[in-house]
């Protein structure tokens, strides 16, 4: 977009004046809607002091709760990308295979991962450890929730990799069969090197949303995650439950927003890379396909 | 094999997912369009709020925003939105938590259609006088949504999937049946399983499939 | 040892995902049945016990800053060790959620449990009870300046707040007030948050795990004292181990008959006001 912006034209006099006005009622909105905030808050005493202090004079809530949930959460996290990843790239190339009765039973398994809820596949996978094996009740909950993330964002990551198979250059392949390569060896040497570039920035995102879903293994199954620490605290520190939702969502922020500057970096740095080579995955567009792991 | 089902209301539960996803998809639209017309406009503040908001409410798990919705608005500040009893007021409340979720991946899916919007088309409409509003509401934006047609899709279907958070406070959808029937019917997890699953692939592959056909009707040729 | 335990997870997951992945879930293999069947006793002479106990409870099972845990199930897990012969130092707590109570012990996960556990005959099919313990009461928790809530009829049109699952909740609407508003969390401090504010004018489950809450957050909330039904609290441990429940009974007998039991009641409950009462005698 060039400056300022092709949707209007740039402000003289009048319509200066007019976006000052804009600003200030925007800002007269935004400051009575806080204001409201925070008197009702006040006003019910959860802006007290002492709802607030231990997190600030108080080392042992970060070092006993807070930093072991977000410890548990990345481990969760980093678990599941790490075995999503070779399950993802495996159905993703097998989507595309030549053959219809190995595209078909691929897509099957990847659409139905796709459309059932992490949470029913998290409460599924609990249960199918509790009855079939003898995983011992701490693990429990760590197989359940990397289990259900494993299952879904596979099956995200698998399309993904075959969006970025498909963004290469049909050359690309063209050249490599010319060259005499096997179907395997263009996959393998030239085609998924390139793929895997393209869609780093998306893969980095996707991390976001898994950090973001191992809550659900809080809430449903008892996961020592980051957003369960939340009833420890306030059960030590006289019901501050507000309080601490606050400073465990900033944690969540700040964790994810490195995240995903991250990715951003990623995707630049690989355009820049390949100068119009190839294609790059968007974040964007996998920030979409993502909102299904948003979950 | 399938008597235990009597005992358990499986479609109401569902019924109920249903309908947190149409009034959350409805909700998502118009908050979501409201936000990408921010993130666009000339007032530098509109666009800092909508770039505020929409990386907070992303980087935030959407179980801690429904949470959030039931303790702080609901508890402490009070906002019952005229429901009557608790299971009205959460039902509304975990409505009101999915909109501002889902309405950040609708506006950056609008946000990215506006883009496709040839640059023409709007210097067009400025050329013959129009307003940033008329601009964007007459001439890109009806465009731009027949491009987005096909990612508002998979917004409209990972909003589906995410009804079943509503579970957290309460609200007696699909999955909160799911996890009591796997107590009461641990020898039959697989089936309850199944019949979950199978819920979840009807409501959300025919979107899909409708959908997609549509995106590719309206899809404007170019 | 850490990593190699995150490896054994992730090879695990990857399997299984990869089973289910290719049939669509298929049928798991059988649960092995480990963990011997040799008596408390004998176990407790290796020197160390696995203890079971509630980590979000105060008064009665709760993790504390320093990592440790504080409450009274906490002090009668530690003299019953004791009088098995374990050191306080070589008792491993472990967190024992409502519903896996039975499961821990079945699987061998822990060596007995302490952690608000009523005897009922359901339970007693899959475990032995050894006490009770302790005699708790159904209760409602009510804002300190709040007297319009006196039993449970009361609670008509009012707004009640318990847990998922919890069947404190089911009782009140069932049997004292089919009209109160019932909200649902997952853990009761959530219950607090709108208790404080008046969102909800009543929280309900046992008088002990009331009274901790009414002491932490001290002039703020008091117990009604309704006593809706008998809470006997008892040690849960493995089915037909006859040897170790003569061996918690004593230990038990002990701390009441000492005065420890006394001491360390009227520690967690007395500051909310809870009148602790004569220990209950032990029938198990």
């Amino acid at each position: 977009m060039s400056a300022p912006s092709v949707l209007y034209d740039a402000p003289g006099p009048k319509a200066k004046a007019r976006n000052v006005g804009y600003t200030i009622a925007f800002l007269a909105v935004l400051a009575a809607v806080l204001w409201w905030v925070l008197a009702t808050m006040g006003e019910k005493g959860q802006l007290d002091w002492d709802k607030w202090s231990p997190f600030f004079t108080d080392a042992r809530v970060w070092t006993t709760f807070i930093l072991p949930g977000l410890q548990n959460t990345l481990i969760a996290a980093a678990l599941s990308i790490v075995i999503a990843l070779p399950i993802g790239a495996l159905f993703g190339i097998l989507r595309l295979s030549d053959h219809v009765f190995v595209r078909w039973p691929a897509a099957t398994i990847v659409e139905f991962f796709r459309a059932v809820p992490v949470l029913i596949l998290m409460f599924f996978a609990n249960e199918f450890y509790f009855n079939f094996t003898d995983v011992d009740s701490e693990q429990r909950p760590l197989y359940a929730v990397v289990t259900g993330l494993v299952l879904y964002n596979g099956s995200v990551l698998a399309e993904v990799v075959r969006a970025g198979i498909l963004s290469l250059p049909r050359g690309q392949t063209e050249a490599a069969q010319a060259l005499g390569l096997r179907k395997t060896q263009t996959m393998t040497n030239v085609l998924l090197p390139q793929a895997v570039t393209a869609m780093l920035p998306a893969i980095v995102s996707q991390i976001v949303v898994i950090v973001k879903d191992t809550a659900l293994g809080g809430a449903a199954l008892g996961f020592a995650e980051l957003l369960s620490r939340t009833r420890p605290i306030s059960n030590n520190y006289g019901a501050n439950t507000i309080a601490t939702l606050v400073i465990v969502a900033v944690v969540y922020i700040v964790v994810n927003f490195i995240i995903t500057s991250i990715a951003s970096w990623l995707e630049q740095w690989s355009r820049q890379r390949k100068k119009g080579a190839g294609a790059v995955v968007p974040v964007t567009a996998v920030d979409d396909q993502a909102t299904g792991p948003a979950v | 094999m399938f008597d235990f089902l009597s005992e358990y209301d499986v479609l109401g539960a569902f019924w109920l997912t249903v309908q947190l996803t149409f009034f959350s998809a409805i909700g998502a639209l118009i908050w979501g369009t409201i936000l990408a017309g921010m993130r666009v406009s000339p007032v530098p503040l509109m666009r800092g709020f909508a770039t505020a908001y929409i990386n907070l409410m992303r980087n935030t798990p959407l179980t801690l925003i429904i949470l959030a919705c039931s303790l702080g608005l609901n508890q402490t500040l009070g906002m019952t939105l005229a429901g009557q009893n608790f299971e009205q007021q959460n039902y509304r409340l975990a409505i009101l938590g999915f909109i501002a979720y889902t309405a950040t991946f609708v506006c950056e899916s609008i946000r990215s259609g506006i883009n496709t919007v040839p640059v023409g088309q709007a210097e067009a409409a400025r050329a013959l006088g129009l307003g940033f509003t008329q601009v964007l509401g007459i001439v890109v934006l009806p465009q731009a949504f027949r491009s987005v047609i096909g990612p508002l899709t998979s917004v409209l279907i990972a909003l589906t999937k995410n009804t079943t958070i509503a579970s957290t406070i309460g609200v007696a959808e699909a999955s909160l049946l799911m996890s009591e029937m796997i107590e009461n019917e641990s020898d039959k997890i697989f089936l309850v399983f199944a019949i979950f699953a199978l819920g979840f692939v009807i409501l959300t592959l025919p979107t899909g499939l409708i959908l997609g056909w549509v995106a590719k009707k309206a899809a404007v040729k170019r | 040892m850490r990593f190699s335990r995150v490896l054994r997870v992730g090879a695990v997951v990857a399997a299984t995902s990869l089973a289910l992945a290719a049939c669509g879930g298929g049928n798991g293999g059988g649960g092995g049945d480990e963990g011997g069947n040799e008596s408390l006793v004998q176990r407790a002479e290796s020197g160390r016990l696995t203890v079971g106990i509630k980590i979000d409870q105060p008064g009665l099972g709760l993790q504390t800053p320093d990592g440790g845990y504080e409450g009274f199930d906490v002090d009668v897990a530690k003299y019953i060790a004791k009088e098995l012969g374990v050191e306080e130092g070589d008792i491993e707590f472990k967190e024992t959620p409502s519903a896996q109570r039975e499961n821990a012990i079945e699987k061998g996960d822990v060596d007995f449990i302490v952690a608000s556990y009523s005897i009922t005959d359901e339970r007693k099919q899959k475990v032995d009870f050894a006490g009770p313990y302790f005699l708790a009461h159904q209760d409602l928790l009510v804002r300190a300046d709040d007297n319009s809530i006196k039993g449970a009829e009361d609670l008509n049109g009012k707004k009640l707040c318990s847990v998922k699952g919890s069947t404190s909740a089911q009782n009140v609407k069932e049997d004292f007030a089919k009209d109160a508003d019932l909200q649902e969390y997952a853990g009761y401090s959530e219950c607090l948050t709108g208790l404080e504010s008046g969102a909800v004018d009543a929280l309900t489950t046992d008088d002990t795990i009331l009274a901790g809450y009414a002491a932490q957050n001290p002039g703020k909330f008091k117990l009604v004292g309704a006593n809706l039904s008998d809470e006997n609290y008892g040690v849960g441990l493995k089915k037909g181990d006859t040897e170790g429940r003569e061996a918690i009974n004593n230990a038990i007998k002990k701390m009441q008959d000492s005065g420890e039991w006394k001491k360390s009641a009227e520690k967690w409950f007395g500051p909310s006001g809870y009148q602790v009462g004569e220990p209950p005698a032990i029938e198990q």
